[in-house]
This record gives C-alpha cells, sequence and structure tokens, in this order.
C-alpha cells in the first residue's frame, strides 16, 4: 500500500475559541459524579504573561484504568468520555471537571494534555500526574525517561476543589513536553 | 504493533511524520511564537494506552445544520458560496470513518465574528463561520460555506493572511489529533505568510492547499474545493491482525 505524507499542523490562532470550545467541554464527569475533581490552571508564556487564546485538551483513562476505545486490547469499557476541552480565560485559566484516572498495566494514573493556541504552530503535548501516586510515580516508565530535576512539572499539585496543574510553554520552570 | 514487555499487551504504534512535516514551534517569521515556544527539548513519549486510544466523538455533537455555515441565520451570508469536501485519511489510504470534523473560518470580507477581531471590515450578521461534521463510512466530510476573504494582521509589515479555513481533526488516536488551515490554490500571498512556510517541506506545504474541484460545483448555485486530510498511519509489523482494518 502506497504511504500518503500527513498534512501539516497549522496554528489554531488569535480565534480559536470560535470553533473549538464545547459548552460540555470541561465537563469529562457531570456534576455531581463520585470523585469529581476540578483541575485549574494557567498557562503562562515566556515572559511570565498568561496566554488567554490557548485551548487545553485532556484524554484520560477512567477510575478503573479502562478507556472506551475498540484499540484497548483489554476490550473497551463504555460509557466514559474520557475527554475534556476548556479554552483559556483572559487569565489564561482553564479547568476541567473530571475524575482521577485508574493505573494503568504498568504506568501510574496520569491524563494526556494538549495545548493549543496562537503562537503554537502544533499542539504542545505534556501529562498531568497526581500527588496521591507518589509510591507509583517511581517505576512509571515515562517519568523515568525525564530529567529528575525537571519531573515536578509534571504531578499537580492539591488544592480545595481538586488539583492545579499549570502549564509554563517557555523559560525559568518550563514544562516538560513530549514528542508524540 | 509492539508488545509492552512489563504488561504483556499488544499495542499499535503510530509512525512518526518525516523532518519537515510540521512547522517547527521556534519560527521566528511568527513572531508570535517567540515567547510560546518551548526551549528545553520534548522526551520521546512511548505509545501505550493512553496514546493508543482517544476520543471517538460521534453524532451527539452535531447540530441539524452545523455542516452548512451557509443555513445558520435566517438570511444567506455575503460572498462566493462554495462546498468543501473532502476524505479524513491515514497514511496508509485508509479512511477513518464516523469522526468528528470542525471548522470555522472568516467571512467573504475577511473578518471573524470574534470580539477581538476589529480591523474596518465589517462583521456578516448572517455568518457565523463555524461549522462541524462527521465522516461517513468512507472517511468522507462535506461544507457548505462561503469562501473566506484574506485580512490583514501586524506580524510585519502590511501582512495578510492568506484566505483559509481552520480544520480541527481527532482521527482514532491521541497521536492523529491534528489542527491544520486549508488554503485555496493559487493565493497570490502565500509568498509573503510566514505561517503557511512555517512548514519547512515544499511537498508537506502544498499539502494544506485545497484543490479546485470542477466536477462537484453545482451549477447555477456553488463551486467546490477538494481537500483530503492524512493523518498519522501505525508502524506495520508482523503482529498486523485484523484489527489493523477495524
Amino acid at each position: 500500500m502506497s504511504r500518503l505524507g500527513s498534512t501539516p499542523s497549522q496554528t489554531v490562532g488569535p480565534y480559536l475559541s470560535l470553533g473549538l470550545p464545547w459548552p460540555d467541554g470541561p465537563a469529562v464527569v457531570e456534576d455531581g459524579t463520585p470523585g469529581a475533581v476540578w483541575i485549574r490552571g494557567t498557562i503562562i508564556d515566556g515572559a511570565g504573561t498568561p496566554v488567554p487564546d490557548a485551548l487545553v485538551e485532556t484524554w484520560q483513562a477512567d477510575p478503573n484504568g479502562r478507556f472506551d476505545h475498540p484499540d484497548d486490547p483489554r476490550g473497551a469499557q463504555p460509557g466514559f468520555r474520557g475527554f475534556g476541552r476548556c479554552p483559556t480565560d483572559d487569565n489564561g485559566e482553564y479547568a476541567i471537571r473530571t475524575v482521577l484516572p485508574g493505573a494503568l498495566p504498568d504506568e501510574a494514573p496520569h491524563i494526556d494534555v494538549s495545548v493549543f493556541a496562537r503562537g503554537l504552530l502544533h499542539r504542545v503535548v505534556t501529562r498531568v500526574y497526581f500527588p496521591d501516586h507518589a509510591d507509583a510515580h517511581a517505576d512509571d516508565p515515562v517519568l523515568a525517561a525525564v530529567p529528575e530535576e525537571r519531573r515536578h512539572t509534571l504531578i499537580a499539585t492539591r488544592t480545595e476543589d481538586g488539583y492545579r496543574f499549570d502549564v509554563r510553554l517557555q523559560g525559568a520552570g518550563e514544562t516538560v513536553f513530549f514528542d508524540v | 504493533m509492539t508488545t509492552s514487555a512489563e504488561s504483556g499487551l499488544i499495542l499499535p504504534r503510530y509512525r512518526r511524520d518525516p523532518e519537515g512535516t510540521h512547522p517547527p514551534l521556534d519560527s521566528p517569521g511568527y513572531k508570535s511564537t517567540s515567547l510560546r515556544h518551548p526551549k528545553q527539548p520534548l522526551v520521546l513519549l512511548p505509545h501505550k494506552l493512553t496514546e493508543v486510544t482517544g476520543p471517538l466523538l460521534g453524532p451527539g455533537r452535531l447540530g441539524e445544520l452545523d455542516h452548512d455555515l451557509t443555513r445558520q441565520h435566517p438570511e444567506e451570508p455575503q460572498g462566493q458560496r462554495i462546498i468543501v469536501h473532502g476524505r479524513l485519511l491515514d497514511g496508509d489510504g485508509r479512511p477513518v470513518p464516523h469522526s468528528l470534523v470542525e471548522i470555522w473560518q472568516a467571512n467573504a470580507g475577511g473578518r471573524y465574528k470574534h470580539v477581538w477581531d476589529n480591523w474596518p471590515c465589517p462583521v456578516d450578521p448572517n455568518f457565523d463561520g463555524v461549522g462541524r461534521t462527521i465522516t461517513d463510512n468512507e472517511g468522507r466530510y462535506e461544507f457548505v460555506t462561503i469562501k473566506p476573504g484574506a485580512y490583514p494582521w501586524k506580524n510585519h509589515d502590511n501582512a495578510w493572511r492568506p484566505a483559509h479555513i481552520h480544520f480541527s481533526v481527532f482521527g482514532r488516536a491521541f497521536p492523529q489529533r491534528l489542527v491544520t488551515q486549508m488554503y485555496f490554490p493559487d493565493d497570490p500571498l502565500f509568498s509573503q505568510d510566514p505561517i503557511f512556510n512555517s512548514v519547512p517541506d515544499e511537498k508537506a506545504r502544498q499539502r494544506m492547499i485545497s484543490r479546485f474541484d470542477l466536477g462537484r460545483t453545482v451549477p447555477e448555485w456553488a463551486l467546490a474545493f477538494e481537500f483530503d486530510i492524512v493523518l498519522r498511519g501505525r508502524e506495520a509489523t508482523p503482529f498486523e491482525n485484523e484489527e489493523e482494518d477495524a
């Protein structure tokens, strides 16, 4: 079969909030779901300025570590959307309501995160890990590939209603980004 | 397919694109990249369970007229009516069926219906510039819309964006997620546009340009442009099984 070259990525531009947000985007789970938490954070540029024209997308396993997807060789577990999406507001902040993902066969619980923005010609990808699973972090193969002094950028901090996960695109404390 | 040694699970793996396919995050010609591109090297992410899966977003996300941007208001928008259609494919030419396609764009004069867009060109009260659809069994999608206009921006002296439509697609797994822009053939503004030219590979750049499609024009009604979107394919290995064609 002949191979086709991929279509290149382009920036979402400054007007992404026309086309990408959904009213229910931030709600990976409904209000009142047992164990629901808010993951909140600010997207920050290299000058320390919040980014008001960004979009955060999240993808994660359900609390049992399963996905509603046919390519999961353990079988699809229907019913959990697993996907969240939230544009940043004027203060560069986003918020996603979800439940903690379960552990995967050889990985600590985590959420994959994409950030799109004006000035990003390609999304940047990172992961959120949680302070609750510090023991599992020692054995996580993805964390192990990250320089130790930068691992903390991938671990959310606790807040009153969930967690905080800020994304620093550039400069001091730059978040670890992955080549997917 | 690869076997994850620790878990024993056999997982697909998505091919990485050749150098030059996508723009470097640090593209000095596009000024907004300067404070927003990471300076540390990216860390290679293996394709594990979270990466070989992804949101499969279905018809529940669509309104009845989301695919027709000319019928979302009581009256029709100004401008050249066009059909934009194509296929969502993976790198082996396989269709990606039942997958969400989202678009947004400026109106015929080049003005977005956005509070931050205030250049002197009128908003069209009959045009929001936002569309959504789902690919069919063969990965096909189709929108009816208005040909967007070019518009000025302040990136460099007398800078103009070539006319374009923003496309957002998911494919079936996390590595296939793509946001791009569809351009129109023979646009004289390509040469001065740092966003279009941020793609280093000339052939890859051409893949962002739609094709004028005379065969799909509708007489007395609309012109047509064809735009296929290609997402990363999977690694082929001896362990491939029927799931590959699912």
